[in-house]
């Protein structure tokens, strides 16, 4: 084994120029690799971030309230155009809360009220959703705490958060007030105390914050809760987590994943797109280092068959080629991992948006370069090994004779 | 030598050995040679070109195997042997000297000639390093140890692939034309350092040759004539 590597690098080595080409080649479809998954998978890891900054995972309501079968498109904005008259408390919430709280992949339920109403401001007005929850259970599902942009971030019971586009569009600000209308002709009058920027046009327009006791004095239904919205400890997991809960508790549970299933096609097309680009670029690769072995092979016959007369083992012989190939993809993949990296660090560095932040954001992680150096190297091995096997099984006394 | 009454089988024993060529067409080229070699023998085979010298020279090396017929080493059998064993043995016993002395060009002098020692297993540095030098300095090329091969000329390439054959003292060193490609002047030096190895470690030399003056120096000449072994003599000791 040893003698196998110690021939294979001397080998590598002596046609040095030959050598750092192939090398080069294999660094090339290395760096493409991480450049194309990094630019992916941080596309990717930021549309789920904006999907998900400004809704919950998993979201229950009771069954009667939405009809079942329209679930096209997004649902939320099915449900503003839908209004409900009257709205229903889900029975026993607390001990359901409880119990979805008990599932093993959930972190977090939050429980609370919400419907829609319109807010008028002088003579503008417009549909919002009002929702009233638990402050700490709430921001632990979705985190608005941190993206209010002006206020605080806690409405008392007579203030209420609202996006910044509603703001705009009623050209109200923190302390102005703001009448809320239920259908039902309930009304209240609330100071805004926050607004918060969720990086949704729809949430930022339509959702209004209240207390949990203005929401539920609002929408009539003290002490009760229409809605949970709950955060899940593997975001991939929340549509099998969803139909458990609904096999459960009979009620209307929506995931994410159910809720923006375009987006997750488009996700996946995107990635398989991008996987066939890969393998693509690897079976160039490969054959590059398969075509550059078989030239050494031809150019070593001699040496080969001289080894093999001095009593070398064909399996050696074979060794001896797959580590050429093994060093090749090896070696390439080190610098094409710098070298994507870099570029992709450039890329992202340039691509940026007018507020600064990363256009197209890249995911480098240690994975990344762990799965590309051993994507190389076998790579490298398997081209290596047709090339191996043709110098294994060379005649010697052919070899010799071999002008 | 040959004279010794010895119950030990021979070093080296051909039986009725038989080589063709050619799948459809068969070709025989040797046709049934019979021959033995002993311990510290010094044999020429000559022949004319085509008789089958380099094909018999390479049934002897375990490197092909006969169509029909035995190869003996030290009595035992080998038409037998696997190819790893068959392998195995050719490093042990075997070492080959060819016209164009096949060194590895990517190695220095050194790595070279320590080549089947390291393929016999050995891995002690010094151990080898030692043994490099003096095969080295046998062949009087001890400046050139850390040189590439293929800076050498010819026939410093020759002593080499000579100090390689020897470094791991083979029974048996098969030589195919060594000096094939060397000026005369060249190929009596190359000659001599044969010789002498042969007198000094008594290793058996198997010498392939198209030049007369070298086959008079040699103690056995075989003739080889169209497959056939055509002569077969000794020179008289001390001639
Ligand atoms: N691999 C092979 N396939 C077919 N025929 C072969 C092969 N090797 C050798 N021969 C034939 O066998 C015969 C003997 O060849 P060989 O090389 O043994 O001759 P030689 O005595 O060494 O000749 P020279 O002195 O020219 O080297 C020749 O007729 C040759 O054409
Ligand atoms: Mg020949």
């Amino acid at each position: 084994m040893d003698l196998a590597w110690f021939l294979a690098l001397k080998f590598l080595k002596e046609y040095r120029a030959q050598s750092l080409l192939t090398i080069s080649a294999v660094a090339v479809g290395v760096s493409v690799m991480i450049f194309l998954s990094a630019l992916i998978s941080g596309l990717q890891g930021s549309l789920i971030r904006q999907t998900l900054g400004s809704q919950a995972h998993i979201t229950v309501q009771p069954a009667e309230e939405v009809a079942r079968p329209q679930l096209e498109g997004p649902g939320l904005m099915r449900r503003i155009e839908q209004p409900e008259q009257r709205f229903l408390s889900i029975e026993g919430w607390q001990s359901t809360s409880n119990r979805l709280r008990r599932d093993p992949g959930v972190v977090e339920v939050a429980a609370g009220v919400s419907g829609n109403a319109s807010a008028l401001r002088g003579s503008a007005e417009r549909p919002v959703i009002v929702y009233g929850f638990d402050p700490d259970e709430f921001n632990r599902v979705i985190d608005v705490r941190s993206r209010v942009v002006a206020g605080r971030h806690e409405p008392s019971g007579s203030e209420v958060l609202i996006g910044v586009e509603l703001a705009r569009d009623l050209g109200i600000g923190v302390g102005d007030q703001v009448r809320l209308r239920t259908q039902t002709a309930s009304e209240t009058l609330v100071t805004v105390a926050g607004l918060f920027d969720l990086g949704s046009q729809q949430v930022n327009q339509r959702w209004a914050i209240l207390s949990l006791r203005g929401a539920q004095s609002l929408l009539a239904l003290p002490g009760g809760a229409n809605i949970f919205f709950i955060r899940v400890h593997k975001i991939f997991d929340a549509e099998k987590i969803a139909q458990r809960m609904e096999a459960q508790t009979g009620l209307l549970v929506d995931s994410w994943m159910k809720t923006n299933q375009q987006l997750l096609v488009a996700l996946k097309s995107q990635s398989s797109s991008s996987y066939t680009i890969q393998f693509f670029v690897f079976l160039a690769v490969a054959m590059g280092i398969a075509s550059v072995l078989v030239v050494s092979v031809v150019q070593r016959t001699r040496e080969i068959g001289i080894l093999r007369a001095m009593g070398i083992k064909r399996s050696t012989i074979f060794m001896l080629f797959v580590m050429q190939g093994a060093v090749i993809g090896l070696s390439g993949s080190i610098v094409g991992a710098f070298m994507g990296s870099g570029l992709a660090s450039m890329f992202a560095r340039i691509a940026k948006a007018p507020d600064g932040s990363p256009t197209f954001p890249v995911d480098l992680t240690p994975n990344l370069f762990l799965a590309a150096a051993g994507a190389a190297t076998i790579t490298g091995m398997l081209a290596a090994a047709l090339p191996a096997r043709r110098a294994a099984r060379l005649d010697p006394v052919e070899a010799i004779r071999h002008a | 030598m040959p004279e010794v009454e010895d119950t030990s089988p021979p070093l080296l024993e051909l039986r009725d050995l038989r080589k063709s060529y050619g799948d459809k067409i068969k070709t025989e080229v040797l046709h049934g040679i019979n021959l033995s070699f002993g311990s510290g023998e010094f044999t020429a085979i000559i022949g004319p070109s085509g008789s089958g010298k380099s094909t018999l020279l390479n049934q002897i090396g375990l490197l092909d195997r006969p169509t029909s017929g035995s190869v003996l080493v030290q009595g035992k059998k080998t038409e037998d042997l696997s190819e790893e064993e068959l392998t195995t043995l050719r490093g042990r016993t075997l070492g080959f000297i060819f016209q164009f002395h096949h060194l590895i060009s990517a190695l220095t002098v050194t790595e070279n000639v320590l080549m089947p020692l390291w393929l016999s297993g050995l891995r002690d540095r010094e151990v080898a390093e030692k043994a490099a030098k003096e095969a080295l300095a046998h062949v009087g090329l001890e400046e050139k140890a850390h040189v590439r091969a293929d800076e050498l000329s010819g026939g410093q390439q020759q002593r080499v692939a000579i100090a390689r054959a020897l470094i791991h003292h083979p029974a048996i060193i098969l030589a195919d034309e060594p000096t094939g490609n060397l000026d005369s002047k060249t190929a009596d030096s190359v000659f001599s350092l044969m010789r002498r190895f042969n007198a000094e470690l008594g290793t058996t030399f198997l010498i392939v040759t198209h030049d007369p003056r070298m086959a008079e120096r040699c103690d056995r000449v075989i003739r080889i004539e169209d497959g056939v072994v055509a002569s077969d003599s000794w020179r008289p000791k001390g001639g």
